[in-house]
């Protein structure tokens, strides 16, 4: 191994708290995958495109491509892997995009299942421009985005408590 | 019967059979972040590899020393071409007959082509390494515009073909020609177009773009050296073709062999081909004793591994004055790269390009394409289409257009015109097709009605009114695209893949309780396959799909099959998954008339059992016959119930569809919005609406992407442009239209159940949707045809050059 200087970094994850040294060069992205083993977070572009990678950070979306490990010491962050309810059922947007069929290979829904999640906290109710320009900085090559828009609204209703009327086609 | 008793719907919809809108069992996990990607496995001892490319299109190579890079703590090896020149693997063959270098053996012919593989603890000490490997290069002239590839004095680029004019597909006329591929009758074509009263003829090209599925290509390889065994797990579309490649070039037996594609992040094609960082990785880890690693970043993906089209086509139309062609000529010419390593059938060296004729019946046609080198990255996967069909739906649904102007007729009704009529199936094309169904004219109406076609032309006659009075500077186009498909690749007599047939196959094991494990040749990359090959069997054999579990991608267990690429999967494996539930079922019989002690000629099959005739209270459920299979088969009947099924089609399948494209374009800004986009896709029988609705919307994200924007270009030093997401236009969904869908169904007569494919119609019928909007609503300006991609720049430039801007 390289002699590279190791330094410290703690976080909480997903509501547990992790210790453990890294380069200071290490991305956030190969810690959470590699480190932590939460391959949730893709990687799809490694410029921050394409957001296959976005987790949340202290209440952020967050391109975790593009950020170094040592930069989220302190942080607490929430992956796909801690999006699930507390009995292990599926949450509502986990649920929506099911339902919606809003994806077809995966490889981008847990990053935008986890933008879809800090919106809906930004913006509870939003409308469907809302939701297309809250999930931009999100690319799918499967689904052309149509039910993963109808995937986040079937979330919002069922966490505002309202019943989801599925747009008509 | 007792008020528990289900009735016949109840069981019916207990099996969640075809036609169900049956949601995802594979969303479980991938909602949770729990798919199983090649990039997420990690194994004791796993080391990385990355590649030394390019940074020149064409030159020769006069060093490379890899002293320093290997002095770095970390790094294990540095493997050129001379080292895999000592297994015979610096060169490998192609899908299209050529070969290609794994390693740059002498000299490089595109920008970041691999040189040097570089073997390091991490991918951080990989990269580091990298910068580390001297290479001198000596700079050739480079050859970029495949319009210059057969001057007299083009640059060689192929010194390895020196001398050799017989390629793979015929004779080559000039040191960069690859192949010649005619098809057609020139003669009678010649004569139609001497006795038409109209003709067109028009430049059509198809810029080069890639597939950029969200996941790049990449793989672990394994060596066992005191077993002898490899095992590849990769992002591969066609598993067992890689495993029978690999064991070719290895050496290693293939049963010896064990290739893995796991959970695929998209292919669209990307994923079919093999690749030098599959090579390289497998020659590490032989060389090593241990796992080795290759990922592609994005920039590699996008500039190396498979780009797609690159195709110039000259279209020429013969017509009479009523608007009834006559004849149809296309010359193709095809930018293949510094290797011809196009993904097609092996016999096809442009794919099913001869699909040109589209839905039209043209009673003479003739085509020829020349391929040729150039110093741009090899490939010609078929993105999201069957082979080179996207090309041709392109040629003829834009040459159509461009004919209708001519004539000064609606594109819509010239299409209607000329339609292959319903009653004319199965319809023999001029350039040698048999299609197997089809009702275009009811498909096209629909259409037309549900848009309120002659209400937007109304519209848009007025809207060009008040652009000439001033009143506007927005102008309207409508664009028309009736596509035929050629898919489900397909009858051996016409598809192999380096001899190997092209069938499919499905094997199904029904267990004691009742549930059933099936496993397929194919590979999904997010079609959905777990979920809706068990739709197919449990409608077959009358088991709920909840109980069936699907598994692809695992070479020791499934069957051979030659993979998921070209809308194949429905149309070939689709078929054995049928006609393997059908031999169980047919044991099933024998075993049920035993139970009932009936003759099995006595039994019908309902819905999820066999009941005998007349008295369907006398009857046994799939579940009770599969448990007497293994408890008390029929005297002399051996025990179990599973089957297998290799499926070698009969014919290709021929989808369809009619899109409509409405169009509002600012000739001061360039910027084109899409109003709306209606897609009627005819698919034949249909397994799982939700899921094809969900195809035919990702299909025309892509197809939006190509049309308005998405290419990888080059400069005149063969620099490749655009080879990243800032550059590679990937539409978000603020960008992407609103999508429409709408159906006919027309089922393949000779399909056992009547399924065609759909995955790559939206690419295929979308690309001309769109283009012909852009084209359509400049075309009042005196424009004939406006070259792809249709970003906001080219459409500015457009308009200006019309005069639009004043």
């Amino acid at each position: 191994m390289s002699d590279i200087e190791q330094i410290p970094v703690t976080m909480t994850v997903n509501g547990k708290k992790v210790q453990r040294f890294v380069e200071a060069r290490t991305l956030l992205i190969h810690f959470l995958r590699e480190d932590l083993n939460l391959t949730g977070p893709h990687i799809g572009c490694e410029t921050s495109h394409c957001g296959a990678c976005t987790v949340e950070l202290n209440g952020m979306s967050v391109k975790s491509c593009t950020m170094f490990a040592v930069q989220a010491d302190g942080a607490e962050l929430t992956t796909i892997e801690g999006m699930a309810n507390a009995d292990g059922t599926l949450s509502a947007l986990q649920e929506g995009f099911r339902q919606m069929h809003g994806l077809q290979c995966g490889f981008c829904t847990p990053g935008m299942i986890l933008r879809a999640h800090t919106l809906l906290k930004e913006n509870p109710n939003p409308t469907e421009e809302e939701i297309r320009m809250g999930i931009s900085g999100n690319l799918c090559r499967c689904t052309g985005y149509q039910n993963i828009v109808k995937a986040i609204q079937y979330a919002a209703a069922k966490l505002n408590g309202t019943e989801f009327q599925e747009a008509a086609e | 019967m007792n008020d528990m008793t289900p009735t016949r719907e109840q069981r019916e919809a207990a099996l969640e059979g075809m036609g169900c809108k049956r949601k995802r069992v594979e969303d479980i996990r991938f909602t949770q972040g729990k798919g199983q990607y090649v990039d997420d496995l990690k194994l004791p001892g796993m080391v990385f590899g990355d590649f030394v490319r390019s940074p020149y299109a064409h030159a020769k190579i006069t060093r490379i020393d890899a002293s320093e890079a290997l002095k770095l703590p970390g790094v294990i090896a540095v493997l050129t071409a001379e080292d895999l020149k000592g297994v015979n693997l610096a060169w490998m063959p192609t899908l299209a007959g050529d070969v290609q270098m794994v390693l740059a053996d002498g000299k490089v012919l595109y920008q970041n082509q691999e040189v040097a593989f570089v073997v390091a603890e991490n991918r951080y000490i990989a990269d580091d390494a990298i910068q580390l490997v001297e290479v001198e290069y000596e700079e050739l002239p480079v050859l970029t515009d495949p319009f210059k590839s057969m001057d007299a004095d083009a640059p060689v680029l192929r010194p390895d073909l020196d001398g050799k004019m017989e390629g793979a597909h015929g004779p080559r006329k000039h040191h960069n020609h690859i192949f010649t591929w005619e098809v057609g009758d020139r003669e009678e074509t010649d004569k139609a177009f001497s006795e038409a009263d109209v003709t067109i003829k028009e430049l059509i090209s198809y810029h080069r773009t890639h597939p950029s599925p969200l996941e790049t290509c990449q793989c672990v390889a394994s060596m066992d050296k005191i077993k002898g065994e490899l095992t590849v797990w990769g992002t591969f579309q066609a598993p067992h073709v890689i495993r029978t490649v690999a064991s070719l070039l290895s050496t290693i037996p293939e049963q010896k062999i064990h290739v893995i594609a796991p959970d695929i992040g998209g292919g669209f094609g990307n994923k079919v081909g093999a690749y030098p960082g599959y090579i390289c990785a497998i020659v590490a880890s032989i060389v090593t004793g241990v796992p080795v690693k290759w990922v592609e970043d994005r920039m590699e993906n996008l500039s190396t591994t498979s780009f797609a089209r690159d195709y110039h086509m000259t279209a020429e139309i013969a017509a009479k004055n009523d608007g009834t062609v006559t004849g149809l000529k296309v010359h193709v010419l095809a930018d293949h790269g510094g290797f011809d390593a196009c993904a097609d059938p092996s016999k096809w060296p442009a794919g099913f390009f001869n699909i040109v004729t589209g839905s039209y019946d043209f009673p003479a046609a003739h085509l020829e394409v020349d391929g040729v080198y150039t110093n741009k990255a090899p490939g010609g996967v078929a993105y999201r289409c069957s082979f080179r069909v996207t090309e041709a739906a392109y040629c003829i649904e834009r040459a159509m257009d461009i004919l209708a102007q001519k004539l000064d007729m609606d594109p819509a009704d010239l299409r209607m015109k000329n339609f292959v009529k319903a009653e004319q199936f199965p319809y023999h094309s001029a350039l040698g097709w048999e299609y197997d169904s089809g009702d275009y004219h009811t498909a096209m109406q629909k259409a037309m009605d549900t848009i309120g076609y002659r209400e937007l032309r109304a519209e848009q006659k007025a809207k060009q009114e008040a652009f000439k009075r001033g009143e506007t500077r927005e102008i309207m186009g409508i664009g028309v695209s009736f596509f035929t498909e050629i898919v489900g690749a397909g009858p051996s007599k016409n598809c192999d893949i380096l001899g190997v047939a092209m069938f499919d196959s499905a094997e199904i094991r029904v267990h004691p309780t009742g549930s059933v494990i099936s496993r397929m040749g194919t590979k999904s990359q997010g079609q959905g396959h777990e979920t809706t090959w068990a739709q197919i069997i449990a409608t077959e054999i009358g088991i709920p799909a909840a109980d069936i579990m699907v598994e692809e991608g695992n070479t020791d267990t499934a069957p051979y099959g030659l993979g998921t690429y070209g809308s194949r999967s429905t149309p070939v494996a689709g078929a054995a998954i049928a006609l393997a539930s059908r031999k169980i079922r047919n044991k099933a019989q024998m075993i049920a008339a035993h139970m009932l002690e009936v003759s099995e000629y006595d039994l019908e099959w309902d819905v999820d059992g066999f009941q005998v005739k007349g008295n369907p209270q006398a009857r046994k459920s799939m579940k009770e016959i599969a448990w007497a299979a293994y408890h008390a088969p029929p005297p002399g009947m051996e025990p179990g119930l599973e089957a297998v099924s290799y499926y070698d089609p009969p014919n290709m399948t021929y989808p369809f569809g009619a899109y409509l494209c409405v169009m509002d374009i600012d000739v001061d800004t360039g910027v084109a919005k899409t109003r709306r986009f209606y897609a009627l896709d005819d698919c034949g029988t249909r397994i799982n609406p939700m899921i094809i609705e969900g195809q035919v919307h990702g299909g025309l994200t892509e197809a939006f992407a190509i049309a308005m924007g998405q290419e990888i270009r080059y400069d005149e030093m063969g620099n490749v442009l655009g080879a990243s997401f800032m550059d590679f236009f990937l539409p978000t969904a603020v960008e992407t239209p609103h999508w429409e869908t709408d159906f006919t169904v027309t089922p393949s007569p000779h399909h056992p159940i009547g399924a065609k494919g759909v995955g790559e119609s939206p690419n295929v019928g979308g690309v001309p949707a769109f283009s012909n909007a852009v084209n359509d609503a400049f075309k009042f300006l005196g424009s004939t045809h406006i070259q792809m991609p249709h970003d906001a720049w080219r459409i500015w430039q457009a308009a200006k050059e019309l005069g639009a801007h004043g």
